[in-house]
Order: C-alpha cells, then sequence, then structure tokens
C-alpha cells in the first residue's frame, strides 16, 4: 500500500480555512451578550458614530464612566479602562450605554441642551474631580474660564490644576469642558483637539 | 511573538497588567473558534467556543501572567472540547465511515474528512495535532497546555501525523 507523504498531511492540516467575518461578528455578539447576562463584564463599552467621528462609550454597573473621543488610541483608552477599573472589559450592551448614545445624537442634533444619565466618576479624584463636577454646572451655551471653574472648585488660585483636570475630563462632551475658555475668550486646548471644541460651541451657540 | 514565552506558574505581575478582555477575544478569539471546530466538528464549535471564554472571562482576573495566556486559552479549551465528546459520546461515533467521504474532489471536502480522521485519533495525538496546525502552537506552548514535556509534545504530533498518512491512503485506496 503506497503511503502518503508527510509533507501533504502537514500541508492540509496546516491550511487555514477563510475566517468568516459575518460569522465571527455573530459569536462573539453572542459571547458579549451572555457575558453581560451572567454579570461578567465590569466595562461594558460601544462605539458610536457621531459629528466628530466615532466615540468610545463606555460604562460600569453604576454609570458612564469613559468617553473617548475619536482623537484618542481606542487601544489606550481600552488599557487604562483594564488597568484603572477592571481587567474585565468587554464590547458588550448596557442600558445605560444605550441611553447615553440616543441622548448625545439629540445632542447632536441640537434638539438636547443636558444630559440625563448616570454617571461614575472614579476615574477622576480630588480636586479634579471638584473642578469637573463644577464643570457640569455650565448651562449649555455659555461659557467660563479657567478661573472662574477653579474657584467654584474651591481653589482660585489653582488655575493650572484646574487646566489639567480638564484635560484629563474622563467624561468630555457629557461633563462640557469645552465650555471652559481662557480668561479673554481663547478657546484653549481640548482632549479632542481644538476643532471639536470650536464645532461643539458653535453647535451649541446656533442650535 | 516575544509575549508568547513564559510559565503560567509565574506569580510575579506583568508591569504592564493584563490587556482588557476584549483585546484577548480579538487577538485569541479565531483561532479558538477553529481548534474548536476542529476538535469537536462544525456544528458544536460555536458552543465549545462560547464555553471556552466564558469560563476565561470567569477567570481572567486570576491570571498573573499576561504572557501565558494563549496557552490557558488553549488548555481551557482542549478540556471543554473533551466535555462535549463525554457529552455526546454515543452521538458522535469514531469514523467507521471513513471511505464513504468522497475524498480526492473538492478540496474542503477532503480536509473536512482529514479533520474527521484528526478527531478519531487517540485522544493525545488529536489534541497535540490540533494545537500544532490548527492553534499553531509551538512544541513548548503545545506541552505547557498538555501539561507534557516538550519532546512528549513533539511525539504526539509525529506519532498522528504517522497515523493519519495510513488513514488517508487507506480512504483514499
Amino acid at each position: 500500500m503506497p503511503e502518503r507523504d508527510l509533507k501533504q498531511v502537514e500541508a492540509v492540516l496546516s491550511g487555514r480555512p477563510a475566517p468568516d467575518p459575518a460569522a465571527w461578528r455573530r459569536v462573539r455578539a453572542e459571547l458579549a451578550s451572555r457575558a453581560g447576562a451572567e454579570g461578567l463584564v465590569d466595562v461594558a463599552f460601544e462605539r458610536h458614530d457621531s459629528p466628530l467621528g466615532s466615540i468610545l462609550i463606555g460604562a460600569t454597573h453604576e454609570g458612564l464612566v469613559r468617553i473617548g473621543l475619536p482623537t484618542e488610541d481606542e487601544d489606550e483608552v481600552l488599557a487604562e479602562l483594564a488597568r484603572r477599573i477592571s481587567v474585565r472589559v468587554l464590547g458588550a450592551p448596557r442600558g445605560s450605554v444605550t441611553e447615553a448614545r440616543r441622548q448625545l445624537d439629540e445632542y447632536f442634533d441640537g434638539r438636547r441642551t443636558s444630559f440625563a444619565l448616570p454617571l461614575d466618576w472614579q476615574l477622576t479624584r480630588g480636586f479634579r474631580r471638584d473642578v469637573l463636577r463644577a464643570t457640569a454646572q455650565i448651562p449649555y451655551g455659555r461659557t467660563a474660564s479657567y478661573r472662574e471653574v477653579a474657584t467654584q472648585a474651591g481653589r482660585p488660585a489653582a488655575v493650572r490644576a484646574a487646566g489639567s483636570a480638564l484635560a484629563t475630563n474622563p467624561l468630555p462632551i457629557v461633563v462640557p469642558c469645552h465650555r471652559v475658555l481662557r480668561t479673554g475668550g481663547a478657546i484653549g486646548s481640548y482632549r479632542g483637539g481644538a476643532e471639536a471644541k470650536a464645532r461643539l460651541l458653535d453647535l451649541e451657540h446656533s442650535a | 511573538m516575544q509575549a508568547r514565552t513564559g510559565s503560567i506558574a509565574t506569580t510575579t505581575r506583568h508591569p504592564l497588567g493584563l490587556p482588557p478582555f476584549a483585546r484577548v477575544v480579538e487577538d485569541h478569539g479565531p483561532a479558538l473558534l477553529r481548534f474548536c471546530a476542529a476538535r469537536v466538528g462544525h456544528e458544536r464549535s460555536e458552543d465549545c467556543f462560547q464555553e471556552t471564554m466564558l469560563a476565561a472571562l470567569r477567570a481572567y482576573r486570576d491570571v498573573h501572567d499576561p504572557s501565558a495566556i494563549r496557552t490557558w486559552l488553549f488548555s481551557i479549551a482542549a478540556r471543554k472540547a473533551i466535555d462535549a465528546h463525554r457529552a455526546s459520546a454515543r452521538l458522535h461515533q469514531p469514523t467507521d465511515d471513513i471511505e464513504a467521504i468522497p475524498v480526492g474532489e473538492d478540496p474542503a471536502v477532503r480536509d473536512e474528512a482529514l479533520w474527521d480522521d484528526v478527531r478519531s485519533l487517540p485522544d493525545k495525538q488529536g489534541r497535540a495535532v490540533t494545537l500544532r496546525y490548527r492553534a499553531d502552537l509551538t512544541y513548548a506552548e503545545i506541552a505547557q497546555v498538555m501539561e507534557t514535556s516538550e519532546p512528549a509534545a513533539r511525539r504526539n504530533v509525529f506519532e498522528g501525523l504517522k497515523r493519519l498518512r495510513k488513514d488517508t491512503d487507506h480512504a483514499r485506496t
């Protein structure tokens, strides 16, 4: 009996079946929903298309914990969530994220002037958190200076520290750090880029 | 890939920590799904995959060595595949019908027939061959997954291939 070449057996075994992207997406979605149902997802996230580009929205069981702007590297945002909150980070459905997506759409359409969402503030602490909470009080269509938010947060002289609190805002748009400008009205910097900041301010002034 | 060396038993924390589980799914999911399909057949591959990933996610926070994630995942998948076999041992007879498979025409059918043969190899050989060719693990990694030595892993793959060669001939004559 002629024996087959070992090399031929190996060649067939080594052949990678072409991955079927649609099937893989379906399998991955099923995993996400089963993991969510079992309570195994500490941080659930989804990507959301917005006029600024693709935004990443992450939530713990407490509420929204992180919004990643299009200028941010998604892998880094997810790695930060893994390092600072839990490694059980998964693209999975979660009610608060769905609700955030709906409210963001309304905001970008000019139909919403404030957000009503559960927030998880754990990525920010101390004075930085105070600055962001003060920032959250600035009404739609209005602006404040860095000095004003520093004052509101209880440390009028800590203008620079207020600036770095805003630069590391984990929840941009929803906590409207884009409404904080330099004294005299210069636009200042923004985690999502100065252009995105100008765009949000335009939206709020024309709506 | 450098991140694939190291042992599961290490207790030191990696300075970079564990990657988010989403990253693990993207990096290793497709290979695990292929591995499951090769071990339990297409119809049951998705169940095997889901059981594997859910078990991995349940235990993920206790993983100490990020560089051993891949072999750790395949150890879980190998166990889940054995569970699946036990659960349906009566349904899934080892392939007596090997001669009925129309080999040699459609490459996909021929390849599938060969994977059927792999499933009917002695368990250790079948697992070793699948880890080598479906999951692309090194012999050192196969040894880790199968909790054996590297020479033993090598021998299992080789013995498996030898037997497959005979089976293939048998199927074609």
